[in-house]
């Protein structure tokens, strides 16, 4: 090792180069002309924000090449604020390797252990103080305060209990009922059988009676997907093939795995795509897990046709739809 | 004495009188920075994050953060008459009818994309420059709960405008939180005061974004910086550079212009970003409702290796006793992160177990010195990348003429496979490099004159490097791995030998090096 430091040995900092600038008088001119001049450039990048701000109308577009059609407002403002900042950077890092000092300067470093003599007081400092305080002797006083501390912690989480109601069986439970009616979204309108056509896709929610308010939090529960296919292509078991309605399936539109939208259908294939992690599901098999993270089929709705002709359910969804969670029993 | 001199004079003597600051000021304004350029990028975060206080609170004046429903009659006209979040159109009010708001939102946004590539760079510097070891490993620490904090940050951010892209990442959120075994279900329904998406998580997760994780941030980052300037900058290796001194250029006035004018850069940068580039178009995307969704969505990049190790999960759960385990969440949606995050904040402390070094170190490493460290960061973002890709296998699939299923499957395996792939190659490359090092110590570097030598045999004349160089080159030290026997002097196997042995082994592994020059070589050369 020593034979390796002694190789090559440390020359030291290199000398000192003085610019152009720290010996030629007209150079220091110059310098000091072109900072002025790039602060000068930040004050037009100003004006030109003023200038955006008061006179271009917020609605006027300009055809920009390569960039197409912009908001001249807008770009005016930002082009103006980038001027004027990046110009004041600009002339303060030119004035500063120009003109300011650039030597450098070497500063020391300690070792940031204390030396042992404090330290060693430092150890008797403390022991000193716990003993007038007492802390091991009196160990009655210990385990309360302990146990006092440790029963502070739980008001903050009691009194966090409101943040919300308990789960209950909220998540298990859609508004979807016997009888419920399947009505376009948007547009609320009630479907018939014949309205869909083979390859066609509807997206569906319950009715509700006229004038009330749908929640999102519903939503994010009823929202049912409906496909035609011919009956002939579904490859169901006869309990399946009997909540479809002539060769119209509905399954649930959020998705087994995290919640979003199943809303990607393909007619080719038959396969309903989740955008979000893509898993994708085969409509023709019961809306299966053939790809992705998905580890369930999508729960299917139970669909007939009421007196009138209209598309309703049967019955609720026999599962709860949406991602999993630990009380679901999903044997 | 001029007029200005005797004012600042009187207003110093004033301030100094009550609080004693003189000789603090005086140590202080002559402190000492290194320069390189890779120290700027922790500059970079500092500034950003200004930048985004700074535009933050412009946006605050306007955003009405409350899912009350209304129903738009704003400006843009493809929206009117939808019914809407008020933090939807509040955010569209913001874009399209307060003067300069779009250009502030667009800054807010860039700046927290800029922010976080800044803080990632930051990390892979200290990272790969050794920066991190001792007594610097609080800071290490730090830093890593800043990034997660970030992370967390930038998504609550998003998450804010409610429109149908950031409601199907809460929706993912949501999803997470919901899979946690026993409690799940619950902690979702006190998140979201109910079901999801329910009217409650605009307001608190607004709350959070900012106030609480500012605060958080604006505590981290000065006690961050607190230690930076306590113990004073690192510095790479070089003539003069030692581990007790530190060479740079004093704070007033060179450092502080030059710190300050690059605040007034990056902020130009972003302003410029802002005005020509356009970032989370939210009008396009239309209010949040959870049956809808938009093909190609995507988070923000520093969620995207989060959203690719959810996608390419297989799909296992666990199903029993009337209980389901979503372990296709569970596994890249926490645990693996948390491992990642975890082994991230300890590297410090298992690398000076492993290498025995508890020395303090201020000059940094030149990462092919480091060879074992250096793959191993490489590996990392490797499996980084591989993430990052499947996170956008949909945008890639339809670039580059794809399919998801391929795309998907290539990156299964290649999580797996292309890992330990970089580490090989890079601990080859740094290997290569420390032996060019050598090859240009020993022999000069190559002049292009070549020189016919009297028996016609050609020979490139190689001038030798300047001594400043060769001390750059050979100025590391390179320890010997640590020799731990598996049994005591008597033969008897030392408790923990299994620990022992997986310690030596990493040792032996970190070890691994080129030679560098050593004297005995120099004088071979000379003999030539």
């Amino acid at each position: 090792m020593s034979n390796e430091i002694e190789a090559i040995k440390d020359p030291g900092l290199p000398a000192h180069v003085h610019r152009e600038a720290d010996t030629d008088p007209k150079a220091e001119k110059r310098a000091e002309r072109q900072v002025a001049i790039l602060f000068g450039i930040s004050a037009v990048g100003t004006l030109l924000l003023i200038f955006s701000y008061v006179f271009i109308p917020q609605d006027l577009f300009i055809f920009v090449p390569v960039m197409g059609d912009q908001n001249a407002h807008q770009l005016g403002l930002g082009l103006g604020m980038a001027i004027s900042l990046f110009f004041i950077g600009m002339g303060a890092i030119h004035w500063a390797k120009t003109l300011m000092p650039d030597t450098e300067v070497v500063a020391h470093r300690h070792e940031f252990r204390s030396p042992d003599n404090e330290r060693e007081d430092f150890v008797k400092t403390v022991k000193e103080r716990a003993g007038t305080v007492g802390m091991g002797r009196r160990s009655l006083i210990k385990k309360s305060l302990g146990a006092a501390l440790g029963l502070s912690a739980l008001s903050p989480l009691l009194l966090l209990r409101d943040l919300g109601p308990l789960p209950g069986k909220e998540l298990e439970k859609t508004s979807w009922k016997t009888g419920t009616r399947l009505v376009t979204d948007p547009g609320d309108r009630p479907i018939l059988a014949s309205d869909l056509e083979v390859g066609a896709v509807a997206q569906v929610l319950p009715a509700v009676a006229e004038g009330s308010h749908r929640a999102l939090s519903d939503i994010g529960k009823d929202a049912v997907l409906l496909i035609r296919l011919r009956p002939g292509d579904f490859q169901l078991t006869p309990e399946k093939l009997a909540m479809t309605h002539d060769g119209i399936i509905a399954f649930s539109k959020i998705c087994s795995h995290m919640g979003c939208a199943v809303a990607l259908y393909e007619q080719q294939t038959k396969h309903l795509l989740c955008p979000c992690h893509q898993s994708t599901f085969d409509v023709t098999r019961g809306a299966k897990v053939i790809f992705g993270p998905a580890a369930r089929p999508l729960p299917q709705l139970d669909i007939t046709v009421d007196a009138e002709g209209y598309l309703v359910a049967r019955s609720a969804f026999s599962e709860p739809v949406g991602p999993s969670f630990w009380e679901r029993n999903s044997q | 004495m001029t007029n200005v001199e005797k004012k600042l004079g009187s207003v110093a003597n004033y301030v100094d009188e009550r609080t004693g600051a003189a000789a603090w000021m005086k140590k202080n304004l002559t402190k000492v920075f290194p320069d390189h350029w890779s120290f700027m990028l922790g500059e970079v975060c500092l500034y950003s994050f200004v930048i985004l206080l700074l535009s933050g609170t412009f946006l605050t004046f306007w955003f009405d953060p409350s899912q009350r429903e209304v129903t738009y009659e704003g400006s843009y006209a493809p929206l009117q008459g939808l019914k809407m979040s008020a933090a939807y159109a509040s955010t569209l009010h913001i874009s399209f009818e307060v003067r300069g708001g779009l250009l502030m939102r667009q800054i807010h946004h860039w700046a927290a994309i800029i922010f976080m590539a800044a803080i990632v760079g930051h990390l892979l510097r200290v990272f790969f420059t050794g920066a991190f070891r001792k007594p610097r490993e609080f800071n290490w620490i730090l830093g890593v709960g800043l990034l997660t904090l970030g992370i967390v940050e930038g998504f609550l951010g998003y998450s804010l405008p409610d429109d149908l892209l950031s409601g199907t990442g809460i929706r993912i959120a949501e999803a997470i939180i919901q899979a946690l075994p026993v409690v799940g279900s619950y902690l979702a329904f006190f998140a979201f005061d109910g079901a999801f998406p329910g009217e409650a998580f605009i307001p608190r997760i607004f709350t959070v974004h900012v106030l609480l994780l500012p605060g958080a941030f604006l505590a981290l980052i000065t006690i961050h910086l607190m230690l930076v300037w306590y113990q004073k900058h690192t510095q790479f290796p070089g003539p003069g550079r030692t581990e007790k001194n530190v060479v740079g250029y004093p704070l007033m006035p060179t450092y502080m212009a030059k710190a300050g004018g690059f605040f007034f850069i990056v902020f130009g940068v972003i302003a410029f970003l802002s005005a020509v580039a356009s970032i989370n178009p939210i009008w396009l995307y239309g209010p949040y409702t959870p049956g809808q969704i938009s093909a190609g969505s995507q988070p923000d990049w520093y969620m995207g290796w989060l959203d690719g190790l959810v996608r390419m999960a297989p799909p296992i759960e666990t199903h029993a006793f009337g209980h389901t385990i979503s372990w296709n969440i569970l596994i890249p949606g926490l645990i693996v992160p948390g491992i990642l995050f975890t082994g991230m904040a300890l590297y410090p402390f298992i690398e000076s177990w492993f290498t025995g070094d508890k020395r303090e170190h201020h000059l940094l490493d030149r990462p092919r010195n480091a060879p074992n460290r250096t793959a191993l960061g490489v590996m990392s973002l490797t499996f980084m990348m591989v993430s990052l890709i499947n996170g956008g296998n949909d945008i890639i699939a339809t670039h580059f003429d794809l399919t998801i299923n391929q795309i998907m499957w290539g990156t299964r395996f290649g999580i797996f496979i292309l890992p330990p792939i970089a580490f090989v190659i890079t601990k080859r490359l740094c290997l290569s490099l420390q032996r060019a090092d050598r090859d240009l110590v020993l022999h000069g570097t190559e002049t292009g004159r070549l020189l016919r030598l009297p028996h016609g045999e050609f020979v490139e004349v190689h001038a030798p490097i300047s001594p400043e160089k060769a001390w750059t080159l050979t100025s590391h030290e390179q320890l010997p791995a640590l020799e731990l026997t598996e049994t005591d002097a008597r033969g008897v196997r030392r408790p923990g030998a299994i620990k022992n042995k997986l310690r030596a082994r990493m040792s032996k592994a970190h070890a691994v090096s080129v030679p560098k020059v050593s004297a005995d070589d120099l004088k071979q050369i000379e003999h030539h």
